[in-house]
């Protein structure tokens, strides 16, 4: 196999660093050889080169579809990329559990809700409700949690009125609808009530969905953000950390 | 042995139709006791009162105005039109000098002096004809502009179905126009985010909303005519569907009928389980909406897709079914034809299952065969795409051929970027092309092969059909709502007085209240 340089990262298409990638956009021109060389120009001026037009065809009436096969040079340095992760102890359910219950001492309170007009419950019920999601079963079912599930558009001030009534210890906010990015709206929206009321520092805040990632959420004042794929196991960990955490009064970052 | 068709028990797809038909009892004795300020407001858009004031910075409906005066002077339990028949004669005026007065705010119409009784009764009576015969024009009108193109209906092949959803309706032009340029028979302008909570009409043309568009008049407008527009270039007749669910469903189909809409995804299930919409409320409303679709021509469109999504789709089949029949039941009881009862499911089982695509072939050929008459809408796989654009276009792909070879009467197309954004011009593009090649290559399929009658498509259709029946004869048990109360249908949880819009439902005194159009329009309620 032949070296990787990580420190000079490519894209890999079928030798290694040759740095080729596949592209797809329409243009709104009809389809000629103007419109194949005005292409071709466009993604040379991104960078590229050795760029090939692999396909192109019209769409509609003045819209030109392009498949485009092209190559970079520009690298990264892998090993300076920072992009921040929850870094937990893999533990299962039952562990979770147990340790939850001798370390706490007593059920985690959670508060979930999609908030805004967001009507997805999917992912948030996939993480809370007893049955859980692809073969993990759900912080329902735990001893170690007590769950509030408020289901979908809940208003902001609704959610936090029911995280101070339940004396939640944590929100767990879902957010799936991104266009315009509304998701990121409604994730400030959170922050900033919650700062109005002076709560910023009452709750662990965990927010998901799978336009959301860790670093997003810490940006904008989240103690973690899951995504994709995310099992109701890892958002388990998480909070039994979180808790110990704040039990013993450190603020690890 | 192989046949033809799936080997379906007759007998227990009529026993399911008759459970079905008592469970739509339930319903049509509500609908029966009550009206709602949605159904009130729907005999308003009907009379022709569609017009707008500015009101706290929005366009607010002279309907609603209408409705909003009249409960605050206690003046519901008569209708709507009632007390617009009394205005008009109060004030020797006509329809659209009292809209104007409404909106001028000269006219407070809870407040108009009641005239004679039966007088008023027989006016209003007289109205709600002239606004009956109104929509047969419309129909008329839509029907002959239908004559001149070729319907792809005719084509025996599935009609294919995309949506747009810019936000902008001028933007959804765009859109629309490429994706008929590029082979699409219908056109679904997906709606605004909030809009189904909302308890009025939007008014005008609008060009902000999230993931989707305003369902307004004017947006149906700019839509219809540029379908209409482009028929002759493409020599096809071009339908166009909105979202009639949500707090206003009987406004809403009386707005698609005056602007010509050929479809409305209308389904009060869904206001329910995925909007949380009072049952009461939206149920009745359905039915005066179903009415109007029924006289416009429209075809209804079921939701029953969706209980996929939040359910385990493999174990969902029954359900699924039993709602499909309930929705029929509610269908014939508006007067419906079951060529304009779009029914709706999905392919939506885990891809990663074995036999997964035998599976969804008996679910679609066992719709096909229990509902042989209508136009089944057929959605295509949502849930299992992930943003792996590729993989997304290979379920599309099989969707299409199950489609096909099953005689579905609607596709509802799979987008690659389904699971990253409402789709590009692009993304619809290359649906496109793929839909195209498989029915083109696939043409007449459903002609050449038939079902092992002993095989696993076969029993697996037979257990569909069977837990379906059992499913229903629960339902009829505990009752509709009881049963919705306990997670019957896309494991979702509603009661029969929560949700939204709930204080919009009044009890009416038949001998009081005044609602001609049912009668008119051929309600079996
Ligand atoms: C199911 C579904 C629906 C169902 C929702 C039913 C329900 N009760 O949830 C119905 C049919 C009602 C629906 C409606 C709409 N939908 Co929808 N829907 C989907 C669909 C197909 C699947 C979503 C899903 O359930 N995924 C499975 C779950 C398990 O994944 P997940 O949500 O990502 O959750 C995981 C992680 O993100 C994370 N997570 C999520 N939340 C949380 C919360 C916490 C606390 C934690 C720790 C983790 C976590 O953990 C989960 C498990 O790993 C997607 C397309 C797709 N394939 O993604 C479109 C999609 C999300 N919908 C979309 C849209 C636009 C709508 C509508 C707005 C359309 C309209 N205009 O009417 C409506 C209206 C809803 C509204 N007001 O919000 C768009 C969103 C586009 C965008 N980028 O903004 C999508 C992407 C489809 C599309 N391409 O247009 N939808």
């Amino acid at each position: 196999m032949a070296e990787i340089n990580l420190h000079q990262l490519l894209p890999y298409g079928d030798t290694t660093q040759d740095g080729a990638v596949q592209l797809s956009f329409t243009l709104p021109v009809e389809p000629s050889a103007k419109a194949r060389e005005a292409a071709t120009q466009l993604v040379r001026s991104w960078g590229f080169f050795d760029v090939k037009i692999a396909h192109m065809s019209s769409i509609g009436v003045g819209y030109a579809f392009f498949v485009v096969m092209a190559r970079t040079e520009k690298s990264i340095d892998y090993p300076k990329v920072e992009a921040p992760q929850l870094d937990l102890q893999k533990r299962d359910y039952k562990e979770i559990d147990k340790k939850i219950l001798q370390e706490v001492k007593r059920p985690i309170r959670l508060v979930g809700a999609t908030t805004g007009f967001d009507a997805h419950t999917v992912g948030l019920d996939a993480i809370l409700n007893m049955k859980g999601f692809d073969g993990d079963i759900g912080l329902e079912r735990y001893k170690g949690f007590k769950v509030v599930n408020m289901g979908s558009q809940v208003p902001t001030e609704e959610l936090i009125d029911r995280a101070v009534k339940e004396n939640a210890d944590a929100i767990l906010l879902s957010k799936v609808v991104s266009q315009k990015d509304i998701h990121i709206h409604d994730m400030r929206d959170l922050i900033a009530q919650l700062k109005k009321r002076g709560l910023e520092n009452r709750f662990v805040l965990v927010v998901g969905g799978p336009r959301v990632t860790h670093k997003l959420a810490l940006e904008l004042g989240y103690d973690a953000g899951f995504t994709i794929g995310s099992r109701p196991s890892d958002v388990a960990n998480f909070l039994y950390e979180k808790m110990v955490e704040k039990k013993n009064g450190k603020t690890k970052k | 042995m192989y046949s033809k068709e799936l080997p379906l028990n007759e007998r227990k797809i009529a026993r399911c139709r008759k459970i079905a038909a008592e469970i739509g009892n339930e319903v049509a004795s509500l609908i029966h006791q009550n009206s709602t300020v949605g159904t009130e407001r729907g005999i308003l858009r009907m009379l022709g009162l569609n017009g707008a004031l500015k009101h706290q910075g929005l366009q607010y409906p002279v309907a609603n105005l209408i409705v909003d005066q009249l409960k605050e002077n206690n003046r519901l339990q008569e209708g709507a039109l009632f007390w617009v028949a009394n205005a008009l004669l109060a004030e020797n005026i006509q329809m659209d000098v009292l809209e104007k007065g409404i909106a001028g705010r000269t006219i407070n119409i809870g407040k108009v002096k009641p005239q004679d009784t039966k007088k008023t009764r027989k006016f209003a009576q007289e109205l709600a004809e002239k606004a009956y015969r109104n929509l047969k024009t419309y129909r008329e009108k839509r029907k002959k502009i239908m004559s001149h193109q070729k319907d792809p209906l005719r084509e025996k092949r599935p009609l294919k179905y995309v949506i747009v959803a810019t936000g902008n309706i001028f933007e959804d032009v765009t859109q629309a126009k490429s994706a008929v340029h590029d082979g699409a028979d219908i056109i679904a302008v997906i709606r605004s985010t909030a809009q189904s909570l909302l308890d009025y009409v939007p008014h005008g043309t609008t060009t902000e909303g999230f993931g989707g568009t305003y369902a307004t008049q004017g947006n149906f407008r700019v839509m219809r005519e540029a379908l209409d527009a482009m028929g002759p270039e493409v020599k096809r007749y071009i339908r166009l569907t909105n979202y009639c669910s949500g707090l206003c469903m009987s406004e809403i189909a009386a707005l698609a009928s005056l602007e010509g809409l050929d479809c409305l995804l209308n389904d009060a299930m869904y206001g329910i389980l995925f909007r949380d919409i009072n049952p009461r409320r939206t149920l009745i409303d359905q039915h005066f909406s179903r009415l109007i679709c029924s006289v416009s021509g429209i075809w209804i469109m079921t939701g029953e897709d969706n209980y996929m999504k939040t359910t385990d789709a493999v174990k969902a089949g029954d359900q699924v079914l039993a709602s499909q029949f309930i929705n029929e039941v509610s269908a014939l009881n508006a007067g419906m034809k079951p060529e304009q009862m779009s029914i709706g499911h999905a392919m939506e089982m885990d891809p990663a299952y074995e036999k997964v695509i035998l599976m969804e072939i008996a679910r679609a050929q066992m719709t096909r065969q229990i509902f042989p008459k209508a136009p089944l809408k057929y959605m295509c796989a949502t849930k299992y795409k992930s943003g792996d654009i590729f993989t997304a276009h290979a379920l599309d792909t099989v969707f299409n051929l199950i489609g096909s070879m099953t005689n579905q009467g609607v596709l509802l197309l799979g987008m690659p970027t389904e699971a990253i954004h409402t789709p590009w011009m692009q993304d619809r593009s290359v649906a496109l092309r793929n839909i195209n090649y498989v029915l083109n290559g696939s043409l007449g399929l459903s002609q050449e092969f038939g079902f092992n009658t002993e095989g696993f498509i076969a029993k697996f259709s037979q257990k569909v059909l069977d837990d379906c029946l059992t499913l229903l004869e629960k339902i009829h048990r505990d009752g509709f709502f009881k049963a919705i109360e306990k997670r019957v249908f896309a494991d979702v949880s509603r009661t029969i007085n929560g949700g939204k819009g709930a204080d919009g439902v009044f009890e009416i005194d038949r001998d009081v209240y005044l609602n001609p159009f049912f009668k008119l329009m051929g309600s079996k309620i």
